[in-house]
């Protein structure tokens, strides 16, 4: 599909995200709470059929906390990416999109463990790499006094 | 002693046991919590993170050449497919245009990484399902590429050959003399990889129809590489988005439809013989030239989001790089294959006796550096 059609497609879907004609993908900001149902259509729809999910970060960006979902179709060869933003920095949740792409099981753990960002219906939601002491060091207001020492 | 027992069996009447951290054939610090009943594996739970060093976090306080070394510390066995994943992504970003002498270079350099690695997966696979011979004809081989990139790189395996804009240092006068000596050699002694393990009827029935994962689940777990081709999944990046000098080069894409633990050993058996059709391909054209454009001292990527993949010689490897503009970067996200073939080992495991748990989780060919970061 072409980039022109996916973004009126996104658009379509979701009326409240911002889709982008990216650098390299189209780019879609989603609202938190439409995520699940933009990223299932996506995937079931087969115009579009977008089972591949290729990458998930988590980003601090600074006054905001975001998921960054790349998603490719394996049959059709064309990419998207959605992104979702949390205000909250405290308690930021957001659907987990495990029962859609089964590898977002591990993604979302690690994103969890890094940045702390929660993912509800997640089936094993708990810290993967470090112990549970350790804080989220993913983020950028991360303090490690004993680590991390800045160079003056 | 009764007591001691009652404590290994859990709720469901299963016994659990630790593989791992130190356990051989884990081939590094990964931790396999088992769940047996009897002899049968009931679920698979890895623990991860001993090695767990924080490199994306580490790459967002310091520059873009410096990550290159970084990335070499990943996938210690791909090293030099990392350091070029880094490396185009910052190329793409600035728009360079990088001469055909530093492709071709580099593209030589990736499948002698694949050779190496695959060489080393054959080595150990041997070694895992009892063996031993595999070792040694693995290593003895491997160790003529390590000798070409101590020639070329000055360094055995953690190369840092590729730096923004092309390469650190121009290849060895030597170095195409010695690689077609090396194709020649290999060309012989790989046969003698067949004929040692692939017919060998103890690994066939320990590996046939073991371990077996289905198409639909490897796009859905998202394995790629040698072990989702196995299955049919038709991911090589090489093909579908080619970089470097891949778009130059006649290869096969190597799939199968059976996805068990043979035909996953069997593409990387096959991928050797391509890697070396690609080399031989290349290695008489290599145009004379420099073998780096000149970049500015400080690199800084306009602000945007950039993603690069490659063909490791395990998967996928994404770079997700976001610029602020800076000469850091804001963030790095390394999509590493093996972290995602992990997840499916829990899958394909269950319902196997314990001793196909090492059958399959070497068929995945983890490298546990990668999946911790």
């Amino acid at each position: 599909m072409e980039k022109a059609q996916l973004i009126e497609l996104v658009k379509s879907l979701c009326s409240d995200a911002e889709v982008t004609e990216g650098r390299q993908f189209v780019e879609a900001v989603v609202p938190v709470k439409d995520l699940h149902s933009v990223a299932e259509q996506l995937k079931t729809d087969p115009e579009t059929a977008f089972d591949f999910l290729f990458c998930l970060s988590g980003v601090d960006y600074g006054k905001e906390l975001g998921v960054v979902y790349h998603v490719r179709s394996t049959k059709l060869g064309h990419s998207i990416v959605l992104k979702i933003r949390f205000q909250d920095r405290d308690n930021p949740v957001a659907d987990s999109v495990t029962d859609i792409w089964l590898t977002a099981e591990y993604h979302e753990r690690e994103v969890y463990d890094l940045l702390g960002i929660k993912f509800r219906n997640h089936p094993d939601l708990r810290r993967f790499f470090l112990p549970a002491s350790a804080g989220y060091p993913l983020r950028k207001d991360f303090v490690d006094d004993e680590n991390i020492v800045v160079k003056k | 002693m009764e007591e001691a027992v009652k404590e290994l069996i859990d709720e469901n009447q299963e016994y659990v046991i630790n593989m791992g951290p130190q356990h051989p054939s884990t081939h590094g610090v990964l931790r396999l919590v088992v769940s047996l009943k009897g002899e049968i594996v009931k679920n698979v739970e890895p623990h991860i993170g001993y090695i767990h060093r924080g490199i994306e976090k580490m790459c967002e306080s310091i520059t873009y050449p410096q990550i290159i070394h970084l990335t070499d510390r990943m996938d210690y066995l791909s090293a030099h497919i990392n350091n070029e994943a880094v490396c185009l992504a910052v190329e793409k970003a600035l728009e360079t245009d990088i001469p055909d002498r530093i492709k071709i270079i580099r593209t030589i350099m990736s499948e002698l990484t694949r050779i190496q690695s695959h060489q080393l997966f054959w080595a150990t696979y041997g070694m895992d399902l009892g063996g031993l011979t595999c070792f040694f004809y693995g290593l003895r081989d491997r160790e003529k590429i390590l000798d070409i990139f101590e020639e070329t790189c000055g360094s055995r395996m953690i190369v840092s050959y590729n730096c923004p804009g092309g390469l650190m240092y121009d290849i060895h006068p030597n170095f195409q003399n010695r690689v077609k000596e090396f194709i020649k050699y290999f060309r012989r002694t790989l046969p003698e990889y067949d004929q040692l393990l692939t017919g060998n009827v103890i690994f066939r029935e320990r590996t046939m129809n073991v371990g077996r994962l289905s198409l639909e689940d490897a796009i859905s777990y998202g394995v790629t590489g040698p072990s989702g081709r196995a299955s049919g999944f038709s991911c090589d990046v090489r093909k579908h988005e080619p970089y470097s000098a891949y778009d130059r080069v006649k290869f096969n894409e190597i799939t199968f439809n059976d996805g068990d633990s043979y035909h996953r050993y069997l593409v990387r058996m096959k991928e050797m013989w391509e890697s070396m059709d690609i080399i031989e391909q290349l290695i008489d054209n290599i145009p004379e030239g420099p073998y780096a454009v000149k970049m500015k001292p400080v690199i800084k990527l306009p602000e945007g989001e950039y993603y690069q993949r490659v063909e490791t010689a395990r998967g996928e490897l994404g770079v997700y790089i976001i610029s602020d503009g800076n000469k850091n970067p804001y963030r790095v996200k390394f999509r590493s294959p093996n972290f995602v073939n992990l997840s499916v080992l829990n899958l394909i495991s269950k319902d196997f006796k314990i001793a196909d748990l090492v059958t399959i989780g070497g068929s995945l060919d983890l490298v546990i550096p990668d999946i911790d970061r």
